[in-house]
């Protein structure tokens, strides 16, 4: 794993101090938790993940979870969560409700529901308008995204290409899974991926605000694939190999 | 109307462009230069001290993404939907570079007409659509340019792509 482990910590302040080149490991003082970050000239800045807030020169920490280091200067915490909070930039499955003049109203699973303009669709213009009906299913991005706005949506990138986003599951299950599912599942090596793929063909759309949506040749694949997955959240990995390993065998 | 010796003319009247043909250039620019500190006098503007944001060498970010290189959402296994498959492979080699010689020679192979065949067609295109929009006289022009050069450029025989 390319990821650095420190010990688990409670919500509490850690330092990041510039000059000190020394690593100390949290002290379970309650309330103070000092670190000290070694940094060298090039890698300036930090950058703090989820899970870690800025608070003037301090860095606090507002999740409990496993602290995590990808080099050069990225920190954040890896903690289980359910209830998606949208960030800017994540692709998510959105459920269209209501469809009103120039905008749509899309449910992403969030505290309120996001919007999508018709126009940010590929190849949308004023007169030729995307065919988009309540109930379908968005792949989309946020442009914005944060606790003092409404959330906005848009199915193209900043070239106008969908690049894979916009309306799609014709067929198929939607089902919701926990947010740390989806990051395993979009992991760059994922295992659990891996397994799927020899299975049966399928394809498959993960959002990050932990719904995915599952589409196979027959009903009951497509079940079958979506019981998987769900259950794949609290398997360990010899146990998910033996489930995986009995569906393929009763496949073929 | 005699009696009145100095005529005093009003500062609008004397503003106006009329008035002012007469004056040297030195004048005219003091009289802009008048009416643009009136102008600028008239803005409302706040008296607060400087507020510069300070800059901090922490960053943050919101977004799980980034932290742990995930891919893209869309994944199609065993040829199921060959579209996606293709997005795939497009946008997952955007986040990994390190092959990147391999990808060059993967783009390269797929274009069918190379980059030089490429700029030639789009010159030879841009010559039709000119002569296309060209007058009759401009037109005949043209055709004694390209037969001068035709004659000058060297000789050889070859396939000669179709000009549209």
């Amino acid at each position: 794993m390319p990821w650095k482990n420190a010990h688990v910590f409670s919500p509490s302040t850690f330092y990041v101090d510039r000059v000190c080149y020394t690593k100390i490991l949290p002290q379970e003082t309650p309330g103070n938790c000092i670190m000290r970050v070694p940094l060298d000239n090039k890698a300036d800045k930090v950058i703090c993940g989820p899970g870690l807030r800025r608070n003037g020169d301090e860095v606090l920490v507002c999740k409990s979870g496993i602290l995590r280091h990808k080099p050069p200067n990225l920190y954040w915490i890896d903690s289980i969560q359910k209830r998606y909070v949208p960030a800017k930039g994540e692709s998510v499955i959105g459920i269209v409700t209501v469809k009103s003049g120039d905008v749509f109203k899309v449910d992403v699973g969030g505290s309120e529901q996001a919007s999508l303009s018709y126009l940010a669709f590929e190849g949308a213009t004023k007169r030729n308008r995307p065919n988009v009906q309540v109930g379908d299913l968005v792949y989309a991005q946020f442009t914005i995204a944060n606790k003092d706005m409404e959330p906005e949506l848009v199915c193209i990138d900043s070239c106008g290409r969908a690049n894979g986003m916009g309306v799609f599951g014709a067929d198929g299950l939607l089902f919701k899974v926990s947010l740390g599912l989806v990051r395993r599942l979009l992991a760059p090596q994922s295992d659990i991926v891996k397994d799927l793929e020899k299975t049966f063909p399928f394809e498959m759309v993960v959002g990050m605000n932990g719904r995915v949506w599952v589409r196979a040749r027959t009903a009951q694949q497509t079940l079958i694939v979506a019981n998987l997955l769900e259950s794949c959240e609290n398997m360990t990995t010899q146990q998910r190999q033996a489930l995986f390993r009995r569906v393929a065998d009763r496949v073929t | 109307m005699a009696s009145d010796c100095p005529l005093k003319l009003s500062k609008n009247l004397l503003r106006m462009k009329f008035m002012q043909r007469g004056l040297d250039a030195e004048v005219k620019k003091q009289l802009e230069e008048e009416e643009k500190r009136i102008i600028s006098d008239e803005h409302w503007y706040l008296d607060l001290p400087e507020l510069k944001a300070k800059e901090s060498f922490i960053i943050e970010e919101r977004s799980f993404v980034p932290c742990e290189d995930l891919r893209f959402g869309r994944m199609s296994f065993k040829g199921f939907n060959p579209e996606v498959e293709k997005l795939m492979q497009l946008m997952n080699a955007h986040n990994r570079n390190e092959d990147e010689d391999e990808e060059e020679d993967f783009s390269r192979m797929e274009t069918d007409i190379t980059d030089e065949e490429m700029a030639n067609r789009y010159v030879s295109l841009v010559e039709s659509m000119k002569r296309k929009f060209a007058r009759k006289r401009e037109r005949s022009a043209i055709q004694e340019e390209e037969e001068v050069s035709k004659e000058i450029g060297p000789t050889k025989k070859a396939f000669l792509k179709p000009q549209d």
